[in-house]
């Protein structure tokens, strides 16, 4: 039994976590996955293991699901 | 399958993307008033994200009103700068304008983190150890435990972090600077740092498990 959940938490690390730098570069297609349902974190668990572990990649994610989410999006057109 | 290589003979085939995204690209790649009209476009696009995304974050930032917007416009013109250099790079993953939000929102993360240095509430090397147990989310209630757990992070800290490791726990950790502020201070980049840390967290993990501070890593099933 762990006494200290919370920084228990904190010092855990999962294999399984890619990094910010593979996070960014494929953030694009992660959140369009998550858009659609489609297993997102089944298909790239490394990146889904990364946005649980860091706070900033997992604004970004945040930040980028809310903008293709958004009224920008239906009118994103190039003219 | 392996990729077509495009310096063997022949002609090489443009890449396809959805009819949306083609679009963006063509015109973007071109010249004249269709290019500046989807400059213009995307550069209206992007400040509404930019705007969206520092007002979504408001609540952890102390910017508001036109240094706010200032903010926008700067990660706006980033932006366009750095995803009409990297045009060529977009190869039809995603649609255009979700690669193309991404580069706003990571400007958007930078700029908030150089903007903390403007006003920060801890210079960056400040060591108040007194606020161990707090920022570690240490039960108050359990007061001696919770000293004795804080003094042994302390020494495994000063024991077996490394100096960078050790400089970047007790900016982030004790000093709660967000990692994109230690980011721009440092010079660094956000996959250095995080790595960093990643690291330091492992050996302070492994050191108090040792000393049964903690479980063993390998007695959990996750």
């Amino acid at each position: 039994m762990n006494g200290w959940p919370a920084l228990d938490r904190f010092l855990r690390t999962d294999p399984r976590d890619v990094g910010c730098a593979e996070a960014m570069e494929l953030l694009h297609v992660y959140v369009e996955l998550v858009d659609k349902d489609a297993s997102a974190a089944e298909r790239y668990p490394g990146i889904a293991a990364h946005l649980r572990a860091c706070g900033p990649c997992g604004e970004d994610f945040d930040g980028l699901l809310a903008a293709i989410r958004g009224p920008g999006e239906i009118t994103g057109q190039a003219g | 399958m392996a990729p077509a290589d495009p310096t063997v003979g022949g002609t090489f085939p443009l890449p396809r993307f959805d009819p949306g995204s083609d679009k963006w690209v063509q015109t973007l790649s071109g010249a004249g008033p269709q290019q500046e009209a989807a400059l213009a476009r995307l550069h209206d696009l992007l400040l509404r994200i930019a705007r969206s995304e520092l007002q979504r974050r408001g609540r952890q930032l102390r910017i508001t009103g036109p240094e706010l917007d200032d903010l926008a416009y700067q990660a706006t013109a980033d932006a366009l700068l750095a995803i009409v250099g990297k045009l060529g790079q977009f190869r039809g993953e995603s649609r255009f304008t979700t690669w193309a939000y991404k580069f706003v929102v990571f400007e958007v993360s930078a700029k908030i983190g150089r903007h903390f240095w403007s006003k920060p509430a801890v210079p960056l090397d400040a060591e108040d150890w007194e606020r161990l147990p707090d920022r570690l989310g240490l039960d108050p209630a359990r007061e001696t435990e919770r000293r004795d757990l804080a003094g042994a992070v302390h020494r495994v800290v000063d024991e077996h972090l490394t100096p960078r490791q050790r400089q970047v726990f007790i900016a982030i950790v004790l000093n709660d600077v967000p990692m994109d502020a230690l980011v721009a201070e440092l010079g660094s980049t956000r996959n250095t740092i995080y790595k960093t840390m990643f690291d330091a967290r492992r050996k302070l993990r492994a050191a108090l498990a040792a000393n049964g501070y903690l479980d063993d890593e390998t007695s959990r099933h996750s």
